[in-house]
Formats: C-alpha cells, structure tokens, sequence
C-alpha cells in the first residue's frame, strides 16, 4: 500500500487541493483585512467561475486558455459590482450588516443558479489536452493537476509582487492595518476596497473553474464546502495575512489528504470533522493564526 | 485660509462640538488648547473629513470641504498628523512616506519631499528600509510628521505631537515646526502641552466642552490669569 507511487500521488492531490484551498482563502483574507468582513458569498464566486467556464466551453466553444482567464475577469467584475451595490451603502454600518448581506447574496446566487440552470450537477467535459495524462515512472498525472498547481502558484506570486511592491499594493496593507489613518494620508479607500474585492472575486472565479475540471461537477451549492474550508484556512493562517492564507490553505490541503490516505478506512468519513478539530487545535495554541497579527486598537 | 463657521458635531448622542468658530489665516501657526476631553481631536477629524458636523460649514480657500470624502481634503491641500501618530506600523518608514504621496503624479516633486522629510529628520534616511513598528516612539512621531508633508500640503493639522515623548525628542519636534513654518507652513496645532504651543503660535483658541472658551494672541493668551491657572500650571 504505502509504495513511493502512492505516497508521491498523495503529494499530488495534497498539492491540488491545498493550491485551491489557497486561492480561495487569499480573497477571503484580503476583504476581511480591510473591512473586517466575513464574506459568506466568497465560496458562491467559486460556482459562478465553474458555471461561466462551462458555458463558454460548451456553448461558445472558445479555447480552453479563455475559458480560465474569461471566468476570472467576469467573476473579478461580480465582486466589483456587489462591492459597489451591496456593501458601499453600508460603509459605516455595523458590521454585522455586511455579514448578513454577504449571506443574502450567497443565498442569491445559490437560488438563482438553481432557478435558471436546475440543481442538477452538470458534468465537466475535460477538453483532451487537460485530461491527458503524463507518465512519470510509475505516477501518472493529470495535466489538470499540474495546471491547478502552476496556475495557483503563478497567480500568487503576481499577487504578491502587486501587494509588496505597488502604491495600491501598498494602500491596501495600510487600509488594513488602520482604515481611518489610510483616509487621512490621501488614500481613496472606496478604490482600494473596490480593487480588493475584484482580486478577491477573481481568484475565487478561477478557483472554482480549476475545481469543478478536477472534480468534473458543477452545481450551484459546490462552492459552500470549499468556501467554508478555505475560511478554516484563512483562520488557520491568520485571518486578514495574505502569506498566511496560503499557508493555511496547503496545510490544510496536506492534512486533509494526509487523514484521508493514513486514518483507518472507518474513519476517513470524518474528514471534515478533522478539519475543525486541527483548526480548533491550533486557535488553542495560537489564538490569531500561525501568521496573524494580534489586532491593534483600530481606532 | 480656513474657516469653522458654528460647527457642531456629534458621537451618536454625544454632542462633542457645541458650535465652533474657528479660523486660520496664511503663514500662521494657531494653537488649540484645552483639556482631555474638550473637543480638540474632534475638530481636526472634522475639518480632515472623517467626522461630518451636522450643522455649521467649513471652508478652506473659500470652497465649502465639509461634505468632502476625506482623500480629497487632502488634495485640496490639508494634511493631517493624528492623535497617537497612527503611522502604518507593518509598512516600512519608505511604504509609509510612499503611501502618503499616492495621489501625486510629480515624480521629481515627491522626491523632493523626500528629501526635504530626511533633512529635516535625518534619523528616517537612516531607518528607511526598517519595519515602522520597530522605531522609538520619537522616530515614530518624526515618520508621522514627514508622512504628512509628503502629500505637500498648504495647511498642516497637527495633533499633540508631544505626547508622551521624552523632552529632548519634544524640543527636536517643536524645532521642526518652527521651521515649517519660516517655510511657509499654515500650520494647525492641538497640544495638552500649552506653555511650548503658546510659545511658538500665532494666535490660540481655548476649547472648554466643545466650545471656544478663550481665543486671541498666543501672548495675550499665555498672560491671561485664567488661562494660567488652568493651564499652565498656575
Ligand atoms: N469615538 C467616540 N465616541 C464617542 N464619544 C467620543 C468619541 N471620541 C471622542 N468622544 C467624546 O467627545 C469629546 C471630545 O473628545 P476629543 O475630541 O477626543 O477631545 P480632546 O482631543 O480635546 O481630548 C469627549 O467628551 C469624548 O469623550
Ligand atoms: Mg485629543
């Protein structure tokens, strides 16, 4: 059972899942850096890149490059337009008023895909270069598993040259740190928070087309159990740390697939239990996240 | 150049600003003193934009501010140094100088600025690549104080820059301002320690719960018997 092929597939699916739980919990922590937001309609963002991507696979029939960038950018557009509409009135407001909002529009969209594209899970059609597979000694690996990871890890990289390096970048992690002292020094906080829920938004579009190719389903709730993990991740990490996100997206990745392939056969059912068992185990330790920061007065 | 026309301004219930009228002219530097409490931080945060007064009108140039978002307060020319320095703790002391220019187009001008924020604080130069968080608290209120001017404004608000920092750190800070201004700098300063703010100001208004209680010359005002005894200790 436990050969090298095995253990390196596990690596694999460990890296897969892990890349995803990632791309999903960065968008998580950045909006709730700045806004202190829980976005219960992050995972929602997920389904609607999955639903896009097959309809411009299967009615549009474009390449298949387009159908992961076009998700992305639509999707980065939703967030602008829900950012704009839903949560810029309630600037000010308490935010539990935010989260209740994020609530009505996950459940928006849950019931409008259901409405308009029934409940019924939609298989994926991998196009035939993303389901081929490679031989590599005895391991054979899906294209769309190497994809998943080198896209993941591409997007965030620029993610983090754009943070560390650019003025926006710069005035994002300031509005995080202090929102009122942001405005003081001249920044357009409206801007900022707009920028960051489009990136939000676009990362979890793209992660939901990449998941529904490995897992070859779309339907409108697939993306609350995702979403949900990837909070745990976000949590895991520190919430509001970008670095942290990441890093609590492929613990979290690894220790999932690690219970699943290692816990007795009876066992492996409770996975997700096992999710917040370790999440509560590390709040015990560490009670901001690995990475977070103990919040400062905000003023 | 600006004008607090009867503001009044609120915390929920709370009627922090009981109608101030306040104004300051090109090139002076006016102080604001009061005790803890009196409605000093309230009045730079009104005039930054990030409280709105419910009654009354604020003017700067002759354009009505009060209804503007705050970023563009500070385009029309106001920086502003807050309560507590604020400055960005995780950014570097370069990100939080950088942030502050963010609207700025004038490459060469910014740099300039910068400039002119390490010679008047050369200990930043030297730390600029540092982690914010990591300064003393002087350097702290030095990088809030350069942070402010590098969105090159007309009107400087600065809020208890003393505060709680050692004398020798204190007497650098207020040789900084006296130097703003021989530069030309309007400059807007609230201070709990008010024998050095009536020392260097102009002129000075006393705030008393939320109201100008006292206002005229800095030097009238140092000699006046009731403001001695509250406060400048008798
Ligand atoms: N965020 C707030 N919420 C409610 N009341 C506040 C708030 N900030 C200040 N106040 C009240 O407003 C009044 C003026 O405060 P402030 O402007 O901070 O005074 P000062 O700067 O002169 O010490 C005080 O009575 C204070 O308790
Ligand atoms: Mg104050």
């Amino acid at each position: 059972m436990l050969t090298p092929t095995y253990l390196a597939q596990q690596l694999v699916n460990a890296l897969n899942l892990g890349s995803l739980y990632a791309l999903v919990a960065i968008g998580l922590t950045m909006v709730y850096g700045i806004l202190r937001l829980i976005n219960f309609a992050h995972g929602d963002m997920m389904t609607l890149g999955a639903y896009l991507a097959l309809g411009i696979i299967a009615l549009l029939a474009l390449p298949v490059e387009l159908a992961l960038v076009l998700p992305m950018l639509l999707v980065a557009g939703v967030g602008l337009l829900v950012e704009r509409l839903a949560y810029r009135p309630l600037r000010g407001a308490p935010e539990v008023a935010m989260l209740i909002t994020s609530l009505a529009i996950s459940s928006l969209i849950q019931n409008g895909a259901t409405m308009t594209l029934t409940a019924q899970p939609r298989p994926v059609r991998l196009p035939s270069q993303l389901a081929q597979r490679i031989a590599i000694g005895e391991l054979s690996l899906a294209v769309m598993d190497l994809v998943i990871v080198a896209l993941a890890l591409a997007l965030m990289v620029a993610l983090g040259v754009f943070v560390k390096r650019t003025t926006i970048g710069i005035a994002m992690r300031a509005c995080s740190e202090n929102l009122r002292a942001a405005q003081l020094m001249g920044v357009d906080v409206n801007r900022v928070i707009a920028i960051a829920f489009a990136i939000s938004a676009g990362l979890a579009g793209v992660a939901g087309v990449l998941w529904s190719g490995k897992f070859g389903l779309v339907d409108p709730f697939m993306g609350f159990v995702p979403g949900l993990k990837a909070f745990v991740a976000a949590v895991i990490g520190g919430i509001g740390s970008i670095p942290g996100a990441v890093l609590g997206g492929y613990l979290l990745g690894f220790a999932e697939v690690l219970f699943v392939a290692f816990a007795p056969p009876g066992l492996s059912g409770y996975r997700d239990a096992f999710v917040f068992a370790l999440l509560l185990i590390v709040l015990l330790v560490r009670p901001a996240g690995l990475l977070g920061q103990r919040e400062v007065n905000r003023a | 150049m600006l004008v607090l026309d009867n503001v009044h301004v609120y915390y929920g219930h709370i009627h922090a600003l009981k109608g101030i009228n306040l104004r300051v002219d090109v090139g002076e530097i006016v102080a604001l003193i009061g005790s803890n409490g009196a409605g000093k931080t309230t009045t730079l945060l009104t005039i930054s934009g990030l409280l709105r007064p419910r009654q009354g009108r604020i003017t700067f140039d002759g354009h009505a501010i009060d209804h503007l978002p705050p970023h563009q307060i500070v385009r029309m020319g106001i920086a502003h140094c807050p309560e507590g320095r604020q400055i960005f703790t995780r950014l570097s002391v370069m990100e939080n100088l950088r942030l502050a220019a963010i609207h700025r187009h004038d490459v060469p001008g910014v740099q300039r600025d910068l400039e002119r924020v390490f010679a008047l604080f050369p200990i930043l130069a030297q730390r600029r690549r540092q982690i914010a968080g990591t300064l003393s608290g002087g350097e702290q209120q030095m990088l809030a104080i350069g942070r402010a001017l590098m969105s090159r404004p007309r009107l400087l608000l600065l809020d208890e820059p003393s505060l709680g920092l050692a004398p020798l750190v204190v007497e650098h800070i207020f040789r900084v301002i006296a130097s703003l201004r021989a530069e030309g700098m309007t400059i807007l300063l609230v201070e709990q320690n008010a024998y050095q703010a009536l020392q260097l100001a102009d002129r000075a208004y006393v705030l008393e719960t939320g109201q100008v209680a006292l206002q005229g010359t800095a030097r009238a005002l140092a000699e006046n018997p009731a403001v001695k005894a509250a406060y400048l200790g008798g």
